[in-house]
């Protein structure tokens, strides 16, 4: 994992990854107090990543990051107490004396679950949570988040510490949601794991290839919650989307890290491995009945990914799933994706229609990528004049460099046909 | 997203700055000071930096042979720099929150200067997502 700029095969780096959320739910159940566990976390694997690479690796590394960790909690709640012992909450909520908890055998239950259901509380802004599930459950430290979006560690860590206390203010219990309310916060942990993969995902190229780690440290996170719920359906999907999406990631961008539109990619460079893990896992998901949007996504990235060419794409497929997935979401990027989907079934006019309905959508009707979907549409049409308008309009909002150069670049072709 | 909050002003505001009161100088660099710690502490801050005053501004221009021209005449009305923060918000809102409080910054005799400050959204690198 290179989130770092460690090497990749680094294995004490990815053996602490895979420990941290084990051994950080074993010290939150042990001392109830999530916030000072985290900190005792951090300490811990930073002490390990020292001292196992000088002595190497100890015979059981999960009792010993939780041993010391426990120390570090003991002596967060001694000093604690002796500094404010007139309103010693900490020291009170514990079960046990600081020694005798830190004593105490470990028990083997993951708690994996129960964090990413606290790190994603909906209490917290999705920029908070992201944040705090990288470093709780990730196991990233917080310089490393602070490198991945590109702002100063202090500035990360003030985050991290904002979103532990808002937790402890909403006075959640570290357990398991009740069965109603699981579904609910199981969508939420999710939805910010598809945040962490696209945050990488979108931006996977030349200075920033960085980044693009958060995708696949998304799709490690979410091959553990799949792990844990290998039953629930969105969660296969979620997964099959991110290996089905992520597929493509050498054929997406150009040399110079300008975006490459699905229709020109080079589909040989598209992870074919990875692409039959997806395709496999929606497919044995999909009938299991309980469809969600992120197994409808899956089965959309999964139709793109199984045409030889892009003219071999099954567009009445995409254009069915999109139909199903209209109606589960309002989503208004799915919307104007079910209109190129329409256009390309049905022609350009159909696809421009259902275009000029989507204006009335507050959340469309200035947004760039409605002007570059009608600039494309519009070019299908043969109506040059007005793809070169579109084109230079969402030129003009969009705030990513690389499509401002492509979208100015597809005007720059027109304007030279046209000349 | 990130923004940038661009506060900006003619040479006459500057030279204006020259003659405020020790006790409003003191007031606008509390003011500053506090400001900071409360974008370092709501987790926004990205960076910020305050340049020099606009009499040592230049213009330059590569001449002929590729050396630097320099130029140092500007109109009277031309507004200049003076300061930047960047902070890394969850929406364009939250980004004009942060500049009115900096809009309402302290000036002579402990007024509110209602000064203009200048929002612009910072391009990602993030490439097109096409499906």
């Amino acid at each position: 994992m290179a989130v770092t700029g460690q090497p990749a095969d680094d294995p004490i780096g990815r053996l602490l990854r895979e420990l941290t959320p084990q051994v950080l739910g074993t010290v939150v159940r042990r001392f109830r107090d999530f916030a000072a566990a985290e900190d005792a976390m951090q300490e811990a694997s930073l002490a390990a990543a020292v001292e196992w690479l000088r002595e190497g690796l100890p015979d059981n590394p999960r009792a010993w990051l939780t041993q010391v960790a426990f120390r570090r909690m003991a002596d967060h709640i001694r000093s604690e107490s002796a500094r404010r012992r007139r309103e010693s909450q900490v020291a009170g909520a514990a079960a046990q004396t600081p020694e005798a908890a830190a004593l105490a055998p470990v028990p083997e239950e993951d708690d994996t679950l129960i964090l990413l259901f606290m790190c994603c509380h909906p209490a917290l802004t999705p920029a908070t949570a992201i944040a705090l599930t990288l470093r709780a459950v990730g196991g990233l430290t917080t310089a490393q988040i602070a490198h991945a979006f590109l702002v100063p560690e202090a500035t990360m860590a003030q985050r991290i510490s904002r979103a532990k206390q808002t937790i402890k203010n909403s006075g959640v219990p570290f357990e398991l949601p009740t069965a109603e309310e699981r579904a609910r916060r199981l969508r939420a942990v999710l939805h910010i794991l598809y945040l962490i993969f696209n945050e990488g995902y979108t931006s996977s190229t030349g200075p920033d290839l960085r980044r693009g780690d958060l995708s696949h440290e998304a799709m490690r996170l979410t091959r553990i919650v799949h792990h844990l719920q290998p039953n629930d359906p969105e969660v296969a999907g979620l997964l099959a989307l991110m290996l089905l999406t992520d597929a493509r990631r050498l054929a997406r961008t150009g040399a110079g890290g300008e975006g490459i539109p699905l229709a020109q990619q080079d589909r040989a460079l598209w992870d074919r491995q990875q692409i039959a893990e997806g395709v496999a896992l929606i497919s044995a998901t999909l009938p299991k009945g309980a469809v969600g949007p992120y197994q409808l996504q899956a089965a959309i990235a999964a139709v793109h990914d199984e045409a030889v060419r892009f003219a071999d794409t099954d567009w009445p497929q995409i254009l069915a799933l999109y139909d199903l997935l209209r109606r589960m979401t309002d989503n208004p990027m799915v919307a104007l994706n079910h209109a190129i989907a329409a256009a390309m079934v049905h022609g350009p006019a159909k696809g421009l229609e259902l275009l000029d309905a989507l204006k009335a959508d507050t959340r469309l009707a200035d947004h760039h990528r409605w002007d570059a979907v009608r600039a494309h549409l519009l070019e299908l049409a043969g109506d040059l004049q007005g793809a070169l308008s579109h084109y230079r309009a969402a030129a003009g909002k969009t705030a990513s460099l690389p499509e401002r150069h492509y979208l100015l670049t597809q005007a720059a072709r027109l304007s030279t046909c046209d000349s | 997203m990130k923004y940038i909050l661009m506060m900006t002003g003619t040479k006459a505001d500057c030279d204006s700055y020259f003659k405020w009161s020790k006790k409003d100088l003191q007031a606008s660099v509390a003011f500053m000071r506090a400001f900071s710690k409360e974008l370092k502490d709501s987790g926004t801050f990205v960076a910020s930096e305050g340049l020099g005053f606009p009499d040592q501004a230049k213009i330059v221009r590569a001449g002929d042979d590729g050396l630097p021209v320099t130029d140092g005449v500007f109109p009277e009305a031309k507004e200049f720099l003076m300061g930047y923060w960047i902070v890394d918000v969850e929406s364009p809102e939250q980004a004009y929150a942060i500049a009115a409080r900096l809009s309402a910054a302290p000036g002579p005799g402990g007024i509110q200067g209602m000064q203009p400050i200048e929002v612009r959204q910072i391009m990602t690198s993030a490439p097109a997502e096409w499906q």
